[in-house]
């Protein structure tokens, strides 16, 4: 048969033909897509450094007119930034907190994910479940956290059950859309190639919800950090939420945005791993466009 | 014994503007004879007396359809949106269960998607998270097919439909046509008795279409499968067929079904130059166009 340059691709590798000519252009398209790409990566970068600069420029400005107990301004952050994490004070109390959302977080993740899978899968357990999970998720998490320090009491566990309660609702309903959201048309692919039923879930179900169950950790990830943050304050005062409220009850306004910009930034790399991990995992996901 | 009736159908078929000609080769007597001993000899598929009918009955895919299809034949099966015909060829397929009558494949009634039975699919129906090789290798894979096995036939059929080189790329990095030749290529690698083909060119443009029609013609001279076509395109119900059913809408229904007897290997080209194709391009449009719904 072999006809397949009838569609006038290239194939890649070995059998491109001899024409230099054509080699020549599609080196320079190569080229070309290159530059393209390096010139929207750069104008990317500068994008962000100009919007960094002028908000950056503003606040200092703006902050230097108030009274630092009020307010305060970037580089006075830095430079309390700089002392707190250079006696180990940053890291001595952002390490707790960090504890707690990670084995908060993970607990949810695992337990979520496995609930969520449960209940697509056996509509008896949906049923079952589905109010409780509805109602919970939509009761403010908070309300619960006096509740949970008369049942657990102040402790690290406290921090873990109510980071917990923070992100599990998110992953478990998003896992279970995900599966209710799996292409028909796939499904009967398997049938088609008489897949089993755990065949069905590894080659089909399952990567077909990746993407669902990723957007869910995303909204976990976030959740995650208020829950510690809630947890530090209204539990044992500790980890970065006592950092705040320490600096925030002695007036130092400047050590106190520290712990707080701190948190942007755990948010924005917690994310930025999730999409590193979500990109090893799940390339299709990232459909570059075709040139 | 079951699909008679299309026997008989065939017989007072004296109005066919084609049949009369010698130039032909094959007169009505001919034709007759030899379908009725087709039948005698047993039918690959037969589609005995079958309906299908959705949301509580309101809606009829089709009714009481009587098809047999015959070893090493293509059946295509012609008809405009909304006569059934993909419905049926689910049917045969074994993915849905016709609400009456019976499906029966070498004489055992269709309950569930049987072994040597491959399905291409209008959609194509590719896993995007799998490459061109795990998706040929799809099928091989879930009937336990030893790995050894598995990636001689991954490399023989993509060879075949002409995807080398491209076995690690996923779909999403693939134009429509190619696509379908995995989708090709994944069928073909169970080595099925049957393929049932859902359209499948539907889905790629007019030029793409005509190759795939070429190669797919090639195909079926190498490895002479009983396949099942569903087009709504008469020319390539003519073009591909031995033998083209008429489907008509409302409710869906086989009108009639005609032999189609250019000889193989054929040509497209030449399919589509020979006079006799007008002649039945126009006859089946003619059986068509009252049932078009716009």
């Amino acid at each position: 048969m072999a006809l397949s340059q009838a569609e006038g691709r290239v194939q890649p590798g070995a059998e491109i033909s001899a024409d230099s000519g054509l080699a020549a252009e599609q080196q320079a398209a190569r080229e070309r897509a290159q530059i393209v790409q390096r010139r929207w990566l750069i104008a990317n970068m500068a994008i962000r450094v100009v919007s960094l600069v002028v908000v950056l420029g503003a606040w200092e400005y703006i902050g230097r007119q108030i009274n630092p107990v009020l307010f305060t301004y970037p580089t006075a952050v830095a430079k309390a930034a700089g002392q707190m994490i250079a006696s180990g004070e940053l890291w001595k109390y952002l390490s707790q907190s960090l504890i707690a959302l990670g084995a908060g977080l993970g607990i949810a993740a695992i337990l979520g994910i496995a609930l969520g899978l449960i209940m697509a899968r056996y509509w008896v357990i949906d049923i079952a479940l589905d109010t409780y999970i509805t109602a919970l998720y939509s009761i403010p998490t908070v309300a619960l956290v006096p509740v949970l320090v008369l049942w657990i009491g102040f402790d690290t566990s406290a921090k873990i059950v109510v980071v917990f309660l923070f992100t599990f609702f998110p992953i478990v309903i998003n896992t279970y859309q995900g599966v209710k959201n799996v292409d028909n048309r796939l499904i009967e692919v398997g049938r088609a190639f008489r897949c089993s039923e755990r065949q069905l879930w590894t080659n089909i179900v399952l990567p077909a919800a990746v993407p669902f169950i990723v957007a869910g950790l995303r909204l976990a990830i976030g959740r995650g950090l208020i829950g510690m943050v809630l947890a530090d304050l209204y539990t044992a005062i500790t980890g970065i939420g006592y950092l705040i409220s320490r600096y925030a009850s002695i007036y130092r306004t400047d050590a106190m945005f520290v712990p707080v910009v701190t948190l942007g930034v755990l948010g924005i790399t917690l994310t930025g791993l999730l999409r590193f991990i979500e990109r090893r995992v799940a390339p299709w996901m990232h459909q570059p466009d075709k040139e | 014994m079951t699909g008679w009736s299309w026997c008989f159908n065939l017989i007072d078929r004296g109005n066919l503007p084609w049949y009369g000609s010698r130039r032909l080769g094959c007169g009505l007597a001919e034709a007759q004879i030899h379908s009725l001993l087709m039948a005698a000899s047993g039918s690959k598929i037969v589609v005995e007396h079958a309906s299908k009918l959705f949301l509580e009955g309101t809606v009829v895919a089709f009714r009481n359809v009587e098809l047999s299809v015959r070893s090493n034949e293509v059946l295509c099966i012609v008809g405009p949106s909304g006569c059934g015909k993909t419905t049926l060829l689910r049917c045969i397929g074994g993915l849905l269960a016709p609400s009456s009558g019976q499906i029966l494949i070498d004489g055992a009634a269709v309950h569930s998607p049987r072994g040597g039975v491959a399905i291409v699919f209008q959609h194509f129906g590719l896993l995007p998270w799998k490459t061109v090789a795990d998706n040929v290798a799809f099928g091989l894979k879930m009937a336990g097919t030893p790995r050894q096995q598995v990636a001689e036939r991954v490399d023989h059929y993509i060879g075949l439909v002409g995807l080398r080189g491209f076995e690690q790329h996923y779909p999403y990095q693939l134009s429509g046509g190619m696509q379908q030749r995995v989708g090709l290529a994944r069928a073909l690698a169970i080595e099925p008795a049957i393929l049932l083909m859902d359209e499948p060119f539907a889905s790629v443009d007019a030029q793409t279409r005509e190759v795939l029609q070429e190669e797919l013609l090639q195909l079926h001279e190498r490895e002479r499968k009983t396949m099942v076509f569903i087009t709504h395109s008469i020319d390539e119900a003519i073009v591909l067929g031995d033998r083209v059913a008429v489907m008509t809408t409302r409710p869906g229904r086989v009108k009639e079904i005609l032999p189609i007897d250019f000889a193989r290997p054929r040509d497209p080209a030449e399919v589509r130059a020979h006079p006799r194709y007008a002649d039945i391009r126009n006859y089946i449009w003619k059986e068509l166009r009252p049932t078009v719904v716009v």
